[in-house]
């Protein structure tokens, strides 16, 4: 291996670090229609009457639409493999209004002013209903947000509208009450999460034009081009042949960008109109009509002997889809399924509700639901380890998926088998690199200060079993260099760089012999896009079947050139030899060969899916300092150990884990969507909602213990969402091992913390 | 209302609107590397340098810049490429977004701070927000670049 495992530089640094202008934005200067949306001030309401008389008289005014306007057909603008789980519960815009912010009217202009003044003109008479804003009341309130009669599910996820709700489901393995009945220790806890907002630095953006051949052009921050087609195709009704969606750089996804959320209002003002249209989303809109985590309300009981041995777990995730059920019934999977999956227990149980309400609507985030989950389990078992006055470290060692567990066959993860795992050596390295015998569980340094550890497991998977694909082609040009077409999205991640380093080495070819091309729908091979931390493991994976392909091509036509079998023959990257007669051919005469004549240039394209979605492990441990009279907590150190088979390349999978861990501990310390009284988001942009600065962070170290996944490019797993999971519920724990608190609300704020203490008599 | 000033030394006299922000002016010149992050100058993506010092071009109005000289990363290039090299090793450019406004406020402090400590680094920087790369990798990127710089220094000095 030259190239895997090297932590070579990405495919596009120097683009990015000398700010050429490759984004969305950058890259579609010129005369564009301004777009932008009246948006509904009330969380519920019916628009009764809707007068655009006057503002389409303002000069520059080109296009305004009302719900009048648009198709009348339901659709979901979650970003999912056909047919998409997620309820089709929208329109590009409905005479109802669901959550402060939905779309009312589309203006577009040739200038910003000139919309700006229009948007003022729209007159609007609402009928304001009363708001469905607490998400623990939505099943059976006489508040329905979806009464619709053409809402429709394309898969069972026990949706019922009229009830507002958006997806259920239950599973049992084993027996979890009898279990119940004989275990020494029972925890039995609730546990919130709240909704958090990407915050991904380039917002939603979108440019659209119709092309020479009067086809409808995107150009947009997409992680699912292909998905955006199909997304559009269903929204606007035109058909999927007349859709071509381009994705130039992204600055950042993180989830967000698996919804479609900018690309539908400029795409239909260009259909309308014939002329180009863009959309740039402010701050302040991502954060009020963007597509947060769900928040989440999770019940756990968990069971031990006395000993400390899990015998049966059982979680009860209610989740707020808020007004669209966007990845509603697919996220709160994840909270159960993954959580419970990482231990060995005789029985578990998992029960789902995902609910409607008149908040914004939630999509995916990084962990994808299992980051919920995990808060709620792994802060259970703390519980349990300090009801039992244990180590909490030490009860995971006794409880947790290890090496030993290679060969077992998950019953709550859809019954795969367990092929790779190394969590056990993460814990050790983990506890050694942070020194945890010897901080456990605190010690108080004076000035009202105390220093503790706290520690969590987590694991994600890889892609989704049997269902998403990756597809590559590779080409050999002339000269013999190749091009590498893929349908993953690159959003920063580096997930082009990855593959042509698998590329590389599967070829036996120079790394910068690889040319990378991103995705254009009308020319990448098909992709299901860049979520599910899929890339790595399922397009990695395409890339090695395909070179397989192509270097069988390649050694065919060198032996046919210089005359031998290719049987005879041998093909070493850089030439093929005919072993009879010591000939050789270069890879760049091959290249020349194939352009000339009636030779077919070399191209191999293979996809692949898999059966499996091996997960990742990670134990995550941290070092805070708790001020018990303020209850400010600074972390100090973060220690990250990770299991994700064969690092690819250990730079950006050493920045992707520090990267997540940060974005946990602003989930866990301060980030919060927060609503007014009349569901109107109160924090809409960096002034109040805080995400963690170079200041806040503390010290973060990563480390890598390898295993090998069989299933696996190179024996790779994923990283992307795992790394996201731990903070929370480690520092949970290490302001319980500060001060006896069990925090199981987040975020977890100075404030809260101060409060339990005082009502506990310890301030 | 006319202006004058000058990006990346080159003079531009121009009408703008009372209101228009210097970001919005520098991109409709072809000044592609500022960013827009925020609207509240809170995440650094927009930063430029008027005359020698660094500041949020989101929250600046054109007219400000009246007779001033405007430095962008397009006038930078040599100078962001050198430490964009250290970032690139480090694979802490991740999405790219925050870049251009990162490294002008790199290329700021390299000048006004001598020997900054690691909290010194982190206080000139922490203007600059970043939802990719967690900070980490961002900070050896800065510290390898001053070393360099240092030991260039150092060995300026002996000779």
């Amino acid at each position: 291996m030259k190239f895997v495992n090297k932590g070579v530089r990405k495919k596009d640094s120097i683009a990015l670090v000398t700010g050429k202008p490759v984004y969305t934005d950058d890259v579609t200067q010129g005369c564009n229609l301004v777009v932008k949306l009246l948006r509904s001030p009330h969380s519920h309401a019916i628009i009764n009457e809707i007068n655009t008389e006057k503002a389409k008289k303002v000069p520059g005014i080109e296009c305004i639409l009302t719900y009048e306007d648009v198709p009348k057909s339901r659709f979901t603008t979650a970003g999912q493999t056909y047919p998409e789980p997620s309820p089709y519960d929208r329109l590009i815009l409905d005479k109802r209004l669901r959550c402060v912010g939905d779309p009312v009217a589309i203006v577009a202009g040739l200038d910003e002013k000139s919309v700006d003044k229009a948007l003022g003109l729209i007159k609007v008479k609402y009928e304001v209903l009363e708001a469905l804003l607490d998400y623990r009341t939505a099943i059976d309130n006489k508040i329905i947000v979806h009464p619709e009669d053409d809402f429709k599910t394309l898969c069972d996820v026990g949706a019922d509208n009229k009830r507002n709700i958006c997806s259920s489901d239950a599973m049992e393995v084993g027996d979890v009450e009898k279990d119940f009945k004989n275990c020494a220790h029972i925890i039995e806890e609730t546990y919130t999460t709240k909704a958090n907002n990407q915050s991904m630095m380039e917002t939603f953006r979108t440019q659209t034009s119709i092309d020479t051949y009067g086809r409808l052009t995107v150009i947009t921050s997409t992680q699912v081009p292909f998905h955006v087609r199909r997304i559009l195709s269903n929204a606007l009704q035109i058909p999927k042949s007349k859709i071509r969606v381009i994705k130039p750089r992204i600055g950042g996804g993180f989830g967000a960008k698996q919804t479609i959320v900018s690309e539908i209002f400029p795409a239909i003002v260009t259909w309308k109109t014939g002329k180009p249209a863009k959309m740039v989303y402010s701050r302040k809109e991502s954060f009020t009509n963007g597509s947060p985590r769900h928040e989440a309300e999770m019940k756990i009981r968990l069971g031990a002997d006395e000993n400390g041995i899990i015998k049966a777990i059982h979680m009860f995730s209610l989740w707020n889809a808020g007004a669209y059920g966007d990845h509603g019934p697919t996220t709160v999977g994840l909270s159960g399924h993954k959580a419970m999956t990482i231990y060995n227990a005789a029985s578990y149980k998992f029960e789902n509700e995902v609910v409607y309400s008149n908040t914004m609507g939630a999509g995916a985030f990084r962990g994808y639901g299992a980051t919920q989950g995990f808060f709620a389990l792994e802060s259970a078992v703390n519980e349990l380890a300090a009801k039992l006055n244990m180590d909490p470290t030490v009860l995971r060692m006794n409880n947790m998926l290890t090496q030993k567990n290679v060969g077992k066959i998950m019953p709550t993860y859809y019954n795969e088998e367990l092929k790779s795992c190394t969590l056990d050596k993460c814990m050790l390295k983990a506890k050694e690199m942070i020194n945890w015998d010897e901080k456990f569980p605190s010690k108080d340094i004076g000035n009202d200060k105390v220093r503790s550890v706290g520690c969590a497991v987590a694991m994600q998977g890889s892609g989704i079993s049997s269902c998403d694909v990756g597809a590559v082609e590779i080409r050999l040009n002339d000269e013999g260099f190749y091009t590498l077409l893929i349908g993953a999205t690159d959003m920063g991640t580096g997930c082009d760089t990855i593959l042509a380093q698998i590329a590389a080495d599967c070829l036996d070819t120079d790394y910068d012999n690889i040319v990378v091309h991103g995705v254009d729908t009308d020319l990448s091979p098909y992709d299901t896009g860049s979520y599910a931390s899929s890339t790595t493991y399922i397009t990695g994976m395409a890339v090695v079947k395909t070179c397989e392909v192509l270097r069988d091509k390649i050694l065919s036509e060198g032996a046919r050139l210089l005359g031998c079998k290719p049987e005879d023959a041998e093909f070493d990257g850089k030439q093929v030899v005919c072993a009879g007669t010591g000939k050789t051919i270069s890879l760049a005469e091959i290249g020349y060969a194939s352009y000339v004549g009636t030779n077919a240039y070399l191209t191999a394209t293979r996809s692949h899916f898999s059966p499996t979605s091996p997960p990742p492990f990670m134990a995550g441990l941290v070092e805070i300092e708790l001020d018990k009279l303020t209850g400010k907590i600074d972390i100090i150190d973060y220690v990250g150990v990770v299991d994700c088979g064969t690092v690819i390349n250990p730079n950006l999978a050493r920045i992707q884990a520090e990267g997540g861990i940060v974005q946990g501990m602003g989930m866990t310390l301060y980030e919060d969507v927060k609503y007014d009284e009349n569901g109107r988001m109160l924090n809409d942009s960096f002034m109040q909602y805080k995400i963690p600065s170079r200041m806040d962070v503390g010290k973060i170290r990563v480390d890598f213990e390898s295993s090998y996944e069989p299933t696996g490019p190179f024996g790779a797993k994923s990283i992307g969402e795992l790394v996201i999971n731990t903070p929370a519920p480690a520092i949970a724990n290490a302001v319980y091992n500060a001060t006896n608190i069990n925090m199981r609300s987040l975020p977890i704020t100075g404030e809260k913390i101060l409060t339990k203490m005082i009502n506990n008599g310890q301030n | 209302m006319q202006i004058k000033l000058w990006i990346n030394d080159k003079e531009y006299i121009d009408d703008v609107l009372p209101d228009t922000l210097l970001l919005d002016f520098l991109r409709s010149k072809g000044q592609l590397s500022v960013k827009r992050g925020c609207e509240t100058s809170n995440c650094g993506l927009c930063t430029v340098i008027l005359e020698s010092k660094p500041i949020l071009s989101c929250s600046f109005l054109a007219v400000r810049a009246n007779g001033l000289h405007v430095t962008t990363m397009e006038g930078l290039q040599e100078e962001a490429a050198e430490f964009g090299n250290f970032l690139a090793d480090e694979g802490a450019e991740q999405c790219g977004f925050c870049s251009p406004g990162f490294i002008m406020n790199v290329l700021s402090m390299v000048k006004e701070l001598n020997n900054p400590t690691e909290d010194e680094i982190k206080k000139y920087l922490e203007g600059n927000l970043c939802r990719c790369t967690g900070y980490m990798g961002q900070l050896r990127a800065v510290r390898k670049f001053l070393l360099l710089k240092n030991n260039r220094e150092v060995s300026h000095e002996v000779c």
